[in-house]
């Protein structure tokens, strides 16, 4: 049975709902409206007036490669980002699983990277990997690399990758940990004696039945990866070189608030919104038939 | 089809023995049943044999060959486990095809083996359902189902039955016996149910704390029980245990004594062995049990049969039995 708090009434209901619906009104609705608003217009280079140009705002993105390319790099960086921090979780958690002794203590351990705020996270990594006295960049130095994100495209996209999946692996750990231990342990067993090895075992039994786990995981991970690693990105690259690590959110910020390019910047919050909200649909439509099984 | 053999057989966990050197001998295509209370380590023993547990100390052989390093998979067994352990996301055809496509089964070979299993197991309308969508009765089928494609040298049963309702229990004791004798598969069965265990063992072994206590056939172990324990565990309702000093032993060792209740009979009141007073009875039908106090205070059950007429609760009333049915024990509940 579910067990439920009723009110009397509809006044403290209200009451108690009031804040949330506040802060969504405040911070959600309206910057949203703003922006849906603001992608119809064009303002002068003052600031002082407003053109309205329908859809224009947008036309103008379809048609601007650099829009396109960002696109492009956000798939790439987003791509990576999930399968190196959920891959990098499930083998962790595949093999805290096989603990049984201490398991609570690499767990508490794998997780406080996930306490690390992203621009922070960005920092640490920027200062290891820095070109002048980053402790890895010099022992890559002596291993005769020579290692420089800031001039060298590919580099600085596999630095704001792994410093984005970094704090993302310990989230991940933790579904995943918690998806394999409510595998009952007899099934594992009956998969042994029907003859499945330890890898055949995890392709045929232990993975499909994570697939929930998993699915959930991918799609938080991309929103994750679309918005929330601005700080790292901000901090490590500013999107840099050229725009080899600008992904979308970061070309919002960067239009907007440094080219001061009002009117598309709005216009590609308002495709943000549209991606975000085609990822929840997904997310619920398919978490919904709980994968597989 | 095999032969197993356990040598000594010791499991600790951390700093606890839980089996204390356990000897087991089963011949190829026998029916093992492992009976004992909940806690004895019956599933810790069958768990060593099928490789899911390591073994302590002492040596588990299949056909004499020496198996405790061998993984599960080398060991050429199948299991049914209680809460049957099937692949939630597989149908009811590729749980059973499972272990055979590993063993890169051909596929009409598969098809084929599963729909004689399926045949035998009445499970043919099922094949292409997932085990939730299944009963408890057709879950447990398909366990079997699982364990017997594989055609293994050795069945391992760990309570199999104990998740039904008490007719299908009946029922499927009934099949699975009828199974095992048909595939002639030497089997190793874990129950604590004692009837269970009466009606499917070809021999039983009764596991008291860690030790096994007897080994022998059924009715071997209900007539001449080694232990206490054992008298005191196989049959229904319990044996009666008397302190030995109510009477004059025969012998100074002897401490206890098991009286089973169809071996004693009511007398009338001044007669028999020990004065007692009705306390309760109960009419089943084809039997009556007669729920007795002795005047020393001991509980007491007779069970006398259906037709015999039933005294009234509250009189008085004698017990007697013959010498030839009295079982004695020593002070560490050994048969004397
Ligand atoms: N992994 C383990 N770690 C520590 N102790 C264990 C472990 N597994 C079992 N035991 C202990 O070993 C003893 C025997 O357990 P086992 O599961 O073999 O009992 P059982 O006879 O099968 O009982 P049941 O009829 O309740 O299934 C128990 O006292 C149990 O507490
Ligand atoms: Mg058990």
């Amino acid at each position: 049975m579910e067990k439920r708090v009723t009110f009397k009434g509809w006044l403290l209901p209200m009451l108690l709902l009031l804040p949330q619906v506040f802060i969504t009104a405040a911070f959600f609705f309206y910057p949203a409206g703003q922006a849906i608003y603001q992608s119809l217009f064009i303002p002068d280079p003052f600031g002082l007036s407003m053109q309205y140009v329908g859809l224009g705002n947008f036309e103008y993105l379809a048609k601007d490669p650099y829009y396109r390319a960002s696109f492009v790099t956000t798939a790439v960086f987003s791509g990576l980002v999930t399968v190196v921090s959920m891959g990098m979780a499930l083998y962790l958690a595949v093999l805290a699983d096989r603990l049984i002794k201490g398991s609570g203590t690499y767990r508490t351990l794998l997780i406080w990277p996930y306490a690390v705020a992203p621009a922070v996270a960005g920092v640490l990594w920027l200062f290891m990997f820095n070109t002048r006295v980053g402790v890895i960049s010099w022992y890559l130095g002596l291993l005769g690399y020579d290692w420089n994100h800031v001039l060298n495209e590919t580099e600085a996209m596999g630095l704001v990758v792994v410093a984005s999946s970094w704090g993302r692996v310990s989230y991940n750990f933790l579904f995943f940990l918690a998806g394999l231990q409510a595998i009952p342990r007899s099934v594992i067993e009956a998969a042994a004696i029907d003859g499945a090895r330890f890898w055949t075992r995890f392709r045929t039994i232990v993975f499909p039945l994570l697939s929930p786990t998993t699915f959930f995981l991918l799609v938080v991970n991309i929103v994750y990866a679309f918005f929330e690693t601005f700080g790292v990105i901000h901090t490590i690259t500013s999107g840099g070189p050229q725009q080899a690590t600008t992904i979308l959110v970061y070309k919002v910020y960067k239009d907007g608030f440094v080219g001061q390019d009002l009117g598309s910047s709005a216009a590609q919050s308002v495709v943000l919104l549209l991606v975000v909200g085609l990822l929840t649909v997904i997310q619920f439509k398919y978490i919904e038939r709980r994968v597989h099984y | 089809m095999a032969t197993l053999t356990l040598n000594q057989i010791r499991k600790t966990f951390g700093k606890t023995e839980v089996i204390h050197g356990v000897d087991i001998d089963v011949r190829d295509g026998e029916f093992i049943v492992i009976v004992g209370p909940s806690g004895c380590g019956k599933s810790t023993l069958l768990r060593m044999v099928a490789g899911l547990e390591t073994v302590t100390s002492g040596e588990i052989l299949i056909d004499d060959r020496r198996v405790n390093e061998e993984e599960p998979m080398d060991r050429d067994i199948a299991m049914v486990f209680q809460n049957y352990a099937l692949y939630p996301h597989m149908t009811v055809f590729d749980n059973m095809a499972y272990g055979l496509k590993i063993a890169k089964t051909p596929k009409s070979e598969i098809e084929d083996r599963v729909a004689t299993a399926a045949k035998m197991l009445q499970l043919e309308p099922y094949l292409a359902r997932k085990p939730r969508e299944l009963s408890g009765g057709q879950r447990q089928r398909v366990a079997m189902g699982r364990a017997i494609v594989r055609k293994p040298s050795l069945f391992l049963f760990d309570e199999p039955l104990s998740n039904l309702d008490a007719k299908l229990r009946v029922q499927m004791r009934l099949e699975i016996k009828d199974l095992q004798k048909q595939l002639g598969i030497t089997s190793l069965y874990v129950t604590h149910d004692q009837v269970e265990a009466m009606t499917l063992a070809d021999r039983m072994i009764v596991m008291n704390g860690g030790v096994a206590d007897q080994i022998g056939a059924p009715l071997e172990v209900y007539e001449n029980p080694a232990t206490e324990f054992v008298a005191g565990f196989i049959g229904s309702p319990a044996t009666n245990f008397l302190p030995a000093r109510l009477f004059s032993p025969r012998d100074a060792r002897i401490k206890t004594i098991g009286i089973r209740p169809e071996h004693a009979t009511l007398t009338t009141a001044g007669s028999g062995r020990l004065p007692a007073k009705i306390v309760f009875t109960e009419a089943l039908g084809a039997e009556t049990l007669l729920h007795l106090r002795l005047d020393t205070g001991e509980s007491f059950t007779i069970r006398q049969d259906g037709t015999a007429p039933v005294p009234t609760e509250g009189t008085a009333c004698g017990i007697d039995w013959p010498d030839s049915r009295e079982l004695d024990f020593d002070e560490a509940g050994k048969r004397l």
